[in-house]
């Protein structure tokens, strides 16, 4: 059983590290609880994988713990982390047979009867069902295959207690993909495993994580569920990278009557206000989805004038572009509301106005 | 660390031989045959000069490598298309015409000495530079097409489609993405190329009297009435290392960044 | 990969095919024309059948000859092998180390074949030689001029010297090229060092060892120059291979019929051999294909 705590840690490749751009991870706190199905997603470069490979142990941080239930893991060989890991490019011993790949990690660690073993394959063949492939040889399997023949490694493992995942279905054929997916929520329902799954994919990892924890520049910039990463993104880029089209943004002025945008105030609450006084700094954005935003023909005291400048069709939804101020605002709306020809209005329903301050969204306290 | 002092030990047992020959060519002859001596006592460079400055001998250099790198071009310009060929297509004969390509290899030059001679004799080559490369084509053009399909494999098809689609015609794309995407492969071959034709005797001897003569034979004549010219042999025998070691040097990335040959 | 049918892919090989045919069947031809005549000089030959061949296939000192090159053979291949692999794994693997290890490793590789017999020579005489010298002044009788076992044992240290190192540098490329991962799945597996080589390592070294041994056996079955230049064949004729014992009889006797049959002899046997492993490897990899 393991809860995996990330106490301080940060990671450079350099010896020595000049700025902040020299590090991989930058100084980050996090605990994966036991049990949990979690994704690590973000854009290639972020980090995510040099996170991975620090939890399973084949890097060592340059600063900071890894804790496994409160132990200090950091010297500890990957060997000895019982931890599995899954690749990105399928790992099989290509001359030996499924059962035997599968075998291999109880013979290596000794102390297995041939009975014990067997039962243990069986099971864990079943599960992945791969119990027809046992005799054949790992290198003539299908990709799909030998990514389950991978983890099967890791499953057959009673000390097991995380399996990392990097990236498994890039080489997966796509009409494949939603079969594995499946497969291993199944398998995280059945084992009471800590699962980390590393992905670049949101649709992935939404569709596989409880909790998605989403890295930018070598951080942790959320740990949410999906719908509040979608619904209340804590950093710009988490609004810009979740969802399709990204957030719309833009940028007011701050002055003596409140937030300032193409010559209008455009409001916000007086707390969320007073805090971006007080921040003292002018990177100041705003933020909407386009899920968000409502249409319509007129312009209002609390609707602001646009002008259309192109209309999306797809499928189910259209995407609207109005060309606000010097910005371009997206707006999806349902494929049977009408779209106003040519000048129109658009509104920010409150709740979902997002205000940003150093690119670190600003809330008012809850009560 | 265990590993590093085993690699030194075999890298220092490797090395004697060819530091004995660099030691005897640092000396005299009269040194040489006196007691035997781990380096030179009186260091001479007269060997070397004596090579350097003599036409008939540092011919003998330049004749070689005229032929090692007219080999290398044909061999190369005649296997890329056909390891292409056999990379991603199926045809008419493609296994059996493999393995007669790959028979000329097996083919003892010790057989074809006499042969070649006359046959070259017959077409007015005999003692040309290009006559030696073409003979080394014999063993050198199945390797390379060898090697090269080994490359071309893990290429994958879908490059070559793409290319078409994007209208490449088929020499452009050839010479213009495919080449540049196994330039590793070439590196690799032009090594292997250079190597099995500067080493090759008997072919190169046969072949040539005294306008293409390689350095390999013109050493046989520091056995004179008098005895044998050790050190001029020795200082010889150093220098036929030294293209060599610049061809490694060239190649090095491509053999570090390594190989699998064939379909993994 | 699955590959197209498609015969005007032959366009891309006739440039191979022109250049090999002249280099190689017309004097292939020459030979077999000679091995079935006897030739006394320019015009006049006459008609002898397989006869040089019966008589070279009896031939007791051939027959020697070719026993000893398949001991050889097999034993040069026994000891360069796994000695190369051995040394691929010791090799560094990064920075200028890298780079100076596959210079100093690949340097004997790269030296004409009669000056590694002259090196050799050298080395193996008791006064100006370091190993001659080293043997004898450590008191052991060695002559590699009257002694067929010092004869044996120099040529082949000769040859492992000389060939090893392709081996070597084989392995390493095949060693580089296995991806990162397979160690790393390793390491979470416990897998020990022995399993990691003998489950990752030499499985992705299998197509280039394929392709060592094959040009180590076909270039140690042809090998001339060498022991010529060391031992000259001897002493007596221990260390005679096949290709200097039909040296000697086409040059040095100018017997060019029998040689010539005993060179197609010699020929097959190689493309006999060189059969066997092909096929071998041909059958490997349509099982690989078969499979996928």
């Amino acid at each position: 059983m393991a809860e995996i705590t990330l106490k301080t840690l940060a990671h450079s490749y350099s010896k020595n590290p000049s700025g902040p751009e020299d590090y991989a991870i930058r100084k980050m706190e996090h605990v994966w609880a036991q049990g949990g199905a979690y994704a690590l997603l973000g854009p290639s470069g972020c980090g995510k994988s040099t996170l991975l490979n620090i939890i399973s142990g084949l890097v060592t941080p340059s600063e900071g713990d890894v804790l496994f239930d409160g132990k200090r893991m950091n010297e500890l060989p990957p060997e000895k982390r019982n931890i599995a890991q899954v690749f990105q490019f399928p790992v099989i011993y290509d001359t030996m047979t499924v059962y035997d790949n599968l075998a291999f990690p109880l013979r290596n660690q000794g102390g297995f009867s041939e009975e014990q073993i067997r039962t243990k394959v069986h099971e864990v063949a079943d599960v992945l069902e791969l119990s027809g492939e046992l005799s054949r040889k790992a290198k003539g399997l299908s990709a799909d295959q030998k990514q389950k023949v991978s983890m099967g490694r890791g499953l057959v493992r009673e000390d097991v207690t995380a399996i990392l995942f990097d990236e498994p279905l890039t080489v997966i054929d796509p009409q494949l993909k939603w079969r594995l997916r499946r497969k291993l929520k199944q398998i995280h329902e059945r084992f009471d495993i800590t699962m980390v799954y590393v992905t670049h994919d949101q649709l992935e990892a939404s569709t596989f994580a409880d909790k998605i924890a989403l890295m930018y520049e070598g951080q942790i910039v959320q740990f949410g569920t999906p719908q509040e990463l979608f619904e209340r993104p804590a950093h710009t880029f988490v609004g810009y990278f979740i969802g399709s089209p990204g957030m719309n943004f833009f940028e007011p002025r701050l002055t003596d009557e409140g937030l300032m945008f193409n010559g209008k105030v455009i409001p916000v609450s007086d707390q969320v206000l007073a805090k971006v006084r007080s921040s003292g700094s002018d990177n100041i954005k705003l933020g909407i989805r386009p899920e968000f935003v409502t249409l319509g023909a007129e312009a209002t005291d609390q609707r602001y004038e646009v002008t259309v400048t192109g209309v999306e069709d797809l499928g189910t939804y259209r995407l609207v572009d109005v060309e606000f101020g010097a910005v371009t605002v997206k707006v999806r709306i349902p494929e049977d509301q009408p779209v106003p020809s040519d000048a129109a209005s658009i509104g920010f329903p409150e709740p979902w106005l997002k205000v940003y301050v150093d690119e670190r969204l600003v809330e008012a306290d809850h009560e | 660390m265990k590993s590093r002092i085993a690699f030194i030990v075999y890298i220092v047992l490797m090395l004697l031989p060819i530091y004995w020959l660099v030691n005897m060519s640092l000396k005299t002859n009269s040194e040489i045959l006196g007691a035997l001596s781990f380096w030179p006592t009186n260091l001479t460079f007269d060997n070397y000069i004596n090579i350097l400055t003599d036409d008939s001998w540092y011919m003998g250099y330049v004749n070689s490598m005229t032929y090692v790198f007219m080999n290398m071009a044909i061999s190369l310009t005649v296997a890329l298309p056909a390891a292409y060929a056999f990379s991603r297509y199926k045809f008419v004969g493609d296994k059996h015409l493999f393995f007669w390509l790959l028979t000329n290899k097996m083919a003892p030059p010790a057989v074809f000495a006499l042969p070649f001679f006359q046959l070259y004799s017959s077409v007015g080559l005999f003692d040309t530079h290009i006559a030696v490369a073409l003979a080394h084509t014999l063993f050198n053009v199945a390797l390379a097409v060898w090697i090269l399909e080994g490359f071309m494999s893990g290429v994958p098809k879908e490059i070559d489609e793409t290319a078409y689609i994007d209208g490449y015609s088929f020499p452009r794309f050839f010479v213009k993405i495919y080449i540049p995407l196994i330039r590793s492969g070439i590196g690799v071959t032009a090594f292997f190329l250079f190597m099995f034709s500067w080493i090759e005797l008997l072919l190169a001897r046969t072949l040539t009297s005294t306008g293409a003569q390689p350095i390999q034979a013109i050493m046989t004549r520091t056995q004179g009435a008098s005895g044998i010219d050790w050190g001029t042999l020795a200082a010889a025998g150093v220098l036929t290392i030294v293209p060599g070691i610049a061809v490694v040097y060239f190649v090095r990335n491509h053999i570090a960044k390594g190989f699998a040959l064939g379909r993994t | 990969m699955n590959k197209i049918e498609n015969n005007k892919a032959w366009f891309f090989v006739i440039p191979v095919f022109v250049v090999v045919a002249f280099s190689a069947v017309i004097p292939l031809m020459t030979v077999v024309n000679y091995s079935v005549q006897d030739i006394f000089g320019a015009n006049s030959t006459f008609w002898t059948g397989t006869e040089w061949y019966r008589q070279m296939l009896r031939d007791p000192d051939l027959q020697a000859a070719l026993l000893r090159q398949f001991a050889f053979s097999f034993a040069i291949l026994a000891i360069e092998v796994p000695l190369g692999i051995g040394i691929a794994l010791l090799m560094p693997k990064k920075g200028w180390a890298a780079s100076a290890a596959l210079v100093l490793v690949a340097m004997p590789l790269l030296i004409p074949l009669n000056v590694v017999g002259t090196i050799w020579q050298i080395l193996a005489r008791t006064d100006i030689g370091l190993l001659g010298w080293s043997l004898s002044s450590i008191g052991v009788d060695y002559n590699i001029n009257a002694n067929a076992a010092d004869a044996w044992f120099t040529i082949i240290l000769m040859d492992v010297w000389h060939w090893t190192p392709l081996i070597a540098l084989l392995s390493y490329s095949g060693l580089r090229a296995i991806p990162d991962a397979y160690y790393q799945a390793a390491r979470i597996d416990r897998a020990s060092r022995w399993a990691v080589f003998r489950y990752i390592q030499l499985p992705k070294l299998s197509n280039v060892l394929v392709i060592g041994v094959l040009l180590r056996f076909m270039d140690s079955f042809m090998i001339y120059a060498e022991p010529f230049v060391l031992t000259g064949g001897g002493p007596g004729s221990s260390t005679t291979f096949l290709s200097q014992a039909l040296t000697t009889m086409a040059v040095g006797q100018f017997d060019l019929g029998p040689a010539a049959a005993f060179s197609i002899i010699y020929f097959l046997i190689i493309l006999a051999v060189s059969w066997v492993f092909y096929t071998a490897i041909m059958n490997a990899q349509k099982d690989k294909s078969a499979q996928q």
